[in-house]
């Protein structure tokens, strides 16, 4: 997928590290005791029997928050290449990062007087 | 014909050969591979016997004291015990999610040890990404948060998995602007070069002292990361009874736990990385030279000293996110929310660009 060699390691770590839960699983399944039952099997819901189904609507709320985080991460992920180079690129490059940055802002100030980051 | 078919052996032994040398190629780059992992595993061992001494501590209690000398093999018999128990599958909720979930949220937090460096050239990968590797890596958890939260189908559970995520992609953004500001000091996202930029003038040289305000706020966001007390929303027990975890039991249930201490060393170690100078010995007189030439002339004396001071740091650092579990209540999800929005992300900002104001005067 890369072609960079550097990431050879990386790849490979990330294989060995899989292996972790996958070694997990098969120890456990090995060992472990297997005695299933309706009422063991059936949902925790403090004791008394589990009412309905849990995948239905929930706040709209998570939404807005992830949609905002979208828009400061993308930001941030632009931001690295310029700090990067920092020395080099300057002052001007600097105004327009600055600038770059101001529109953001706006937009969570916007954001922020809607509401849209309130919980309640 | 008989010339063709020593040709053909000839190149057929070539190739043997050149296939021997790349089998011991490849078993020369998983040694250092495989090695880490258990030294991983052994540091999550100890955290966890520390995290329940400085606890006992703090509460008066005696703590673990029966399994081995101070009961420093309780962590290892919790495990044991966690590997005989049951491995509970519910019966309406989805499987593939509700395995695959646990294993995610380990590796992805697994993976970003390979970017730590331990000691001078003890890195698995000095890549030139290093700590964007680690911030991209590190929201793939609450993927698997989540997954296990609604694969569980139980209410507890999917409403803990999605404060999971809600929590750790609040508090992802100001620990990003952080990290930013630390790698505008240090012109490189490397992490190897970030400890190099801290080298000088001993513990004098440290980011702790010219990023006060970004120390403050990454410690802050870590503590969130991890989901450590002040901020344990997602698995808060009055309210949700284990958050995404109530339906695990088992192995699948250890996995978590794991990961969890898991994400906490690695946090504490990239304190110590990017604020605490990694592995120098930062003593302001027998300080740069002379630590360089131990590092040169005597490799593996030298190592094993970076080694050493980078976890001394970090397992120091980490009694202050132990302490502080037993310490501060725990908060309410729009104070957290409101914390993270409202109050750190406006500050790591200006800190990004105080940073960068002063960067521009020393041009």
């Amino acid at each position: 997928m890369f072609l960079l060699h550097e990431y050879d390691i990386f790849w490979a770590f990330l294989i060995t590290s899989s292996v972790i839960p996958i070694f997990a699983f098969l120890i456990s399944g090995v060992l472990a005791p297997i005695s299933e039952g309706p009422e063991k099997l059936s949902s925790y819901e403090s004791g008394i029997e589990p009412m309905g189904d849990a995948w239905l609507q929930f706040r709209i709320r998570y939404y807005m928050f992830a949609l905002v985080f979208v828009v400061f991460d993308v930001e941030t992920v632009f931001l690295y290449p310029w700090a990067m180079s920092f020395d080099v690129l300057g002052v001007s490059v600097f105004i327009e990062a600055l600038i770059f940055v101001l529109i953001p802002i706006v937009g969570s100030v916007y954001a922020w007087r809607k509401g849209a980051l309130e919980w309640s | 014909m008989i010339i063709d078919m020593t040709e053909v052996q000839a190149i057929n032994s070539f190739f043997r050969s050149e296939s021997l040398k790349e089998v011991y190629g490849l078993i020369w780059l998983l040694v250092p591979i495989f090695t880490p992992v258990p030294g991983i595993l052994i540091g999550v061992l100890v955290i966890v016997w520390l995290e329940r001494q400085i606890s006992a501590g703090v509460q008066q209690r005696i703590g673990p004291e029966y399994a081995g000398p101070l009961g420093i093999l309780q962590a290892l018999a919790d495990g044991t015990k966690l590997l005989f128990k049951e491995d509970l599958l519910p019966s309406r909720g989805d499987i593939r999610l509700f395995s695959i979930g646990p294993s995610i949220a380990v590796i992805s937090i697994l993976i970003s040890y390979s970017v730590i460096p331990f000691g001078y050239r003890v890195v698995l990968d000095d890549l030139s990404i290093g700590v964007f590797l680690w911030i991209a890596i590190s929201s793939i958890a609450p993927i698997g948060l989540l997954m296990s939260g609604y694969g569980s189908n139980n209410k507890y559970s999917f409403l803990g998995g999605l404060r999971a995520a809600a929590q750790s992609i609040s508090y992802e953004i100001p620990l990003t602007l952080c990290v930013l500001s630390i790698s505008l000091l240090s012109n490189s996202s490397s992490t190897v070069d970030i400890v190099e930029a801290q080298s000088k003038y001993g513990f004098g040289g440290w980011n702790l002292w010219r990023q006060p305000i970004g120390f403050a706020v990454f410690l802050i966001s870590s503590l969130a990361e991890c989901e450590r007390l002040p901020f344990d929303l997602p698995e808060a027990e009055e309210e949700l009874v284990a958050g995404y975890q109530t339906e695990y039991s088992g192995i699948k249930f250890g996995l978590f736990y794991v990961a969890s201490y898991l994400n906490l060393l690695v946090s504490s170690l990239f304190v110590t990385v990017l604020y605490l100078g990694g592995w120098n010995l930062s003593l302001p007189y027998i300080s740069t030279p002379e630590l360089i030439g131990i590092n040169e002339v005597g490799g593996v004396f030298g190592t094993t000293i970076g080694i050493f001071i980078t976890l001394a740091k970090a397992y120091l650092f980490l009694f202050i996110p132990i302490t502080t579990r037993w310490t501060l209540p725990r908060m309410r999800i729009d104070q957290l929310l409101n914390l993270g929005w409202k109050f750190l992300l406006p500050i790591s900002l200006g800190n990004l660009l105080l940073t960068t104001s002063s960067q521009l005067l020393s041009l």
